[in-house]
């Protein structure tokens, strides 16, 4: 092999070009970004506890539809006892009146598109980001 | 138990099944349907001639289309309606023979979606996105349409419209309480089943001003509704068909 040095150099350049966004965030920092949300500030406790409510809103919103939809209930009991009324524009825009600093900032760090407001009307006085249309 | 009794008994057992249903509806299964205690049968009657008795009214139409952000397309080929009329003639043809008066033939019709008991839209809804609930209203899960269209095919009576284009932009004022549809779905009159859970009566009932409409439970001996079909003549859109519609019309 008469190569060698050209192939080593080859190697050591895709290596660099494809290892290069990793190197980016970990000396720029930006490796341990986290979405910094805007928690509700008139309320402190959600429907169910803060880590169920973080992996399984979709799954809570999921059940409402179905319930309110399918048997005409609408109200809901929490497992603490309390009772919430099954709406998303009603009940959680209610506390989480900043869309823009909450659902819409976790939802784009994460790359999740959910069409909810599609249907359903944002609140007046409901804080969103202007860009959450255009796609 | 020999092979020729298992077989016999096989044969019965096929043949018993569907049977089954086929004897409860000739022998009659009330209109009201199986009942549950305490649980109501919407159904809603229209007075034809109290509706005509103020002509060129859209009270009710505007009134549910304005509740439900139903949207106003220009374009005939999109329209989406919820409630609105057509005249005597093309809604009841079986009923219109050539001796009845001009006035009556030429009579608006209000019609919307009948609530059939026996819905063909729900049996053929291939992902169950519409269904009859308990209270007898024929619903749509707007989440779970895949805008196949099967239901307005399904429909005999046209009550469902579908949303060729995005709705938004054709809303004159949008509603925040209510939802609207997308591009994609089909959708139709619910009987107003968000204002019923809060104990109200239908938008377009509690509109008309000349009292055409009545709504109440078929379950209640005394409601209004009952009282009406006991007492006056009514007709119901092609009863034939044993969709067992319940909307009904006093001529």
């Amino acid at each position: 092999m008469h190569d060698t040095a050209k192939v080593i150099a080859g190697i050591a350049v895709f290596l660099i070009v494809v290892l290069s966004p990793v190197w980016y965030n970990t000396v720029t920092g930006q490796a341990s970004y986290v979405p910094q949300l805007k928690l509700p500030t008139d309320e402190k406790y959600c429907v169910e506890t803060a880590p169920y409510m973080r992996t399984n809103h979709i799954e809570l919103l999921e059940l409402w539809k179905k319930i309110v939809v399918r048997t005409g209930k609408r109200i809901y009991k929490a497992t603490d006892g309390k009772t919430y009324t099954m709406s998303l524009a009603g009940t959680c825009m209610k506390c989480h009146s900043n869309k823009a600093d909450f659902c819409d900032r976790c939802h784009n760090y994460t790359n999740v598109q959910p069409n909810c407001w599609e249907c359903h009307v944002v609140p007046k006085g409901v804080k969103t980001e202007a860009t959450e249309h255009a796609r | 138990m020999n092979r020729r009794d298992f077989l016999k008994l096989a044969c019965f057992s096929v043949v018993g099944t569907p049977a089954r249903s086929v004897f409860d509806r000739l022998t009659g299964k009330d209109i009201a349907g199986p009942t549950k205690e305490g649980q109501p049968k919407w159904a809603m009657v229209v007075d034809l001639k109290m509706c005509a008795s103020k002509p060129g009214c859209r009270d009710c139409v505007d009134a549910c289309h304005s509740i439900h952000n139903v949207p106003a397309f220009n374009n005939p080929k999109d329209e989406v309606k919820w409630v609105w009329t057509d005249s005597y003639k093309n809604i009841f043809p079986e009923q219109s023979h050539r001796f009845v008066s001009v006035e009556v033939q030429t009579r608006p019709v209000l019609i919307l979606c009948n609530h059939c008991e026996n819905p063909p839209c729900v049996k053929v809804c291939p992902t169950r996105a519409t269904f009859r609930r308990e209270d007898g209203i024929v619903m749509m899960d707007y989440h779970r349409c895949i805008g196949c269209r099967y239901c307005m095919a399904a429909c005999p009576y046209g009550a469902r419209s579908f949303n060729w284009k995005d709705p938004r932009p054709f809303i004159k004022k949008i509603k925040e309480d209510f939802p609207t549809r997308t591009k994609g779905v089909v959708e139709k009159c619910s009987f107003c089943e968000e204002r019923l859970a809060k104990g109200l009566k239908p938008a377009c009932v509690e509109a008309c001003t000349t009292k055409a409409l009545t709504f109440g439970d078929l379950n209640e001996p005394n409601s209004q509704v009952r009282n009406l079909l006991a007492s006056k003549p009514n007709i119901r859109r092609k009863a034939y068909l044993g969709t067992e519609p319940k909307v009904f019309y006093l001529e």
